[in-house]
């Protein structure tokens, strides 16, 4: 059975689509060269590769963060506005601040910047995502879990048309990796997100676009019919999970990486 | 239970100064027995009271001008890739020079007040506090730093909000330390010259054979620093527990 997508009520803005071109060159040597992807407006593209191949190094990238090496291409939006603060970003790690609790957590990005937090708004997507009656806990007294919907409603507050997943649900269990993937999918819902994993499951289960990146570059591989969420029991989420994992193994089998490579 | 430990221990520690003064038979100008130090210190609290008010305030003022000073440069070598490049240098050379050989030049810069005592006491604090909450604000996750980015953070913002809380642990290792050694400038500082302190108490009964006001003033610092160095750990722990959520 297919899993309805969120309808439009769910929708809180359309993401723009992003165009990617370019190398990247560490001092020692060619990271990628001559990389084109687009990510599909207001939907989820999945990034996924062999370690060391640069999958984070395009996030960075994408992000404006530095990096070690150098850049040469454009990264552009289709709307033409500039990426600059257009981008939030969630890390495998939950990044939060153990002196604050999960309300002010919530509100990072206005503390950083200065700004009086909109809490109304936070309080409201804490409860979205299951937090509601945990607004006065410090990090430290929640799970894996429950710190990573923390992180997920402190990306929801910043409200950017871009969101930028870093294996962000990596390090859960299996079962609440499940919750995770669902509750994010519904709530970034009509954003334009990359999400950066490792694990076919969860880019046959929850992409729009799955682009594959190797030494030789990105191509996209081709998505089961049925839209996202996907019923992780449909076949064609399964073959397509299946065909995944045998194409990545195949892949890393033959990948000879230099350890500075394998590093990164 | 930790409290009944020492109190075991400084009973303990009385009891085999007592057993010592007994078994060596040495006179009381050599070891005065603890029952006459404390004596003493009953008939003679009014000098040293009024002593130990001068070393106090030459400690703690030395405590907190050396803190602001090392807490100021950490941020600075933390802010300035120049300042990381001249002062840092500097500073480990500054290490090579021990403290205590300044103290005749301070005291004949500054004089016998309590000036030259201060200052001693936080060129002596200021390195272990500058090397550790430089050391705690060099230590912020790059990820948290990278995440404040994205947000809009300006370095400026970041510094204060992430980095300076996230190293506070360091400046309390920094500040234990200090409470430790801030005593011990102060002391040396009034043993070159001083006209008033524990360290000049403590010389001055010396030279007049005064022993047991000699261990009288002696006792009475040992107990203000481990007063202070309670204090301090007391301050540490509320930093590490803030800092630890």
């Amino acid at each position: 059975m297919t899993r309805p997508a969120p309808t439009s009520s769910a929708t809180l803005s359309t993401g723009p689509s992003i165009h990617f071109k370019g190398s990247f060159t560490f001092s020692t040597g060619p990271l990628f060269e001559d990389v084109s992807l687009r990510l599909g407006g207001g939907e989820w593209n999945c990034l996924l590769g062999p370690s060391g191949v640069g999958k984070s190094t395009i996030l960075r990238l994408i992000l404006g963060l530095q990096t070690d090496g150098h850049f040469d291409g454009e990264i552009t939006a289709d709307d033409g506005a500039a990426l600059t603060n257009r981008v939030s970003y969630m890390a495998q790690s939950d990044l939060l601040l153990p002196w604050l609790n999960v309300l002010e957590n919530t509100c990072l990005g206005a503390r950083l910047r200065g700004q009086t937090p909109d809490t109304e708004r936070a309080h409201s997507l804490l409860h979205r995502v299951g937090l509601g009656a945990h607004l006065d806990k410090r990090p430290a007294s929640l799970s894996g879990g429950m710190r990573q919907r923390a992180a997920l409603a402190r990306t929801l507050v910043e409200d950017r048309d871009i969101v930028l997943l870093d294996e962000p649900f990596s390090a859960l269990d299996a079962g609440t990796r499940a919750d995770m993937q669902e509750l994010a999918a519904k709530a970034l819902w009509g954003k334009t997100v990359l999400l950066v994993t490792h694990d076919p499951a969860e880019a046959a289960r929850l992409a729009h676009q799955i682009i594959l990146l190797s030494s030789g570059g990105a191509t996209t591989w081709p998505t089961p019919a049925s839209p996202p969420i996907r019923d992780i029991h449909a076949p064609d989420t399964i073959s397509c999970q299946a065909a995944l994992l045998d194409h990545l193994r195949a892949g890393t089998a033959i990948t000879n990486q230099t350890p500075q490579e394998g590093a990164r | 239970m930790k409290r009944l430990d020492a109190l075991w221990a400084l009973l303990a520690g009385i009891a085999a100064w007592q057993a010592l003064v007994m078994i060596t038979g040495a006179p009381h100008f050599i070891l005065p027995s603890p029952l006459r130090v404390a004596s003493t210190a009953i008939k003679s609290y009014e000098i040293i009271l009024s002593n130990a008010w001068v070393t106090a305030l030459e400690v703690v003022l030395g405590l907190v001008l050396g803190t602001a000073l090392g807490v100021a440069t950490a941020i600075h070598l933390t802010t300035s890739a120049l300042a990381r490049r001249i002062m840092l240098p500097m500073l480990v050379f500054t290490q090579a020079v021990p403290v205590f050989a300044l103290a005749p030049i301070l005291t004949l810069w500054f004089g016998y007040g309590i000036g030259s005592k201060v200052i001693m006491a936080v060129l002596i604090i200021y390195f272990p506090v500058t090397s550790a909450f430089h050391d705690g604000l060099s230590r912020t996750p790059p990820a948290l730093l990278d995440l404040a980015k994205t947000m809009g953070a300006t370095p400026r913002q970041s510094l204060w909000r992430l980095r300076i809380p996230h190293a506070l642990p360091s400046l309390g290792t920094g500040l234990r330390l200090a409470a430790v050694y801030a005593p011990i400038g102060a002391v040396i500082g009034e043993w070159v010259g001083a006209s008033k302190g524990l360290g000049y108490l403590m010389l001055l009964a010396n030279g007049r054979a005064k022993i047991d006001l000699m261990f009288a003033a002696l006792i009475t610092l040992a107990i203000m620093t481990v007063a202070l160095h309670w204090a301090i750990g007391k301050l540490a722990a509320r930093l590490d527990a803030y800092a630890q959520g």
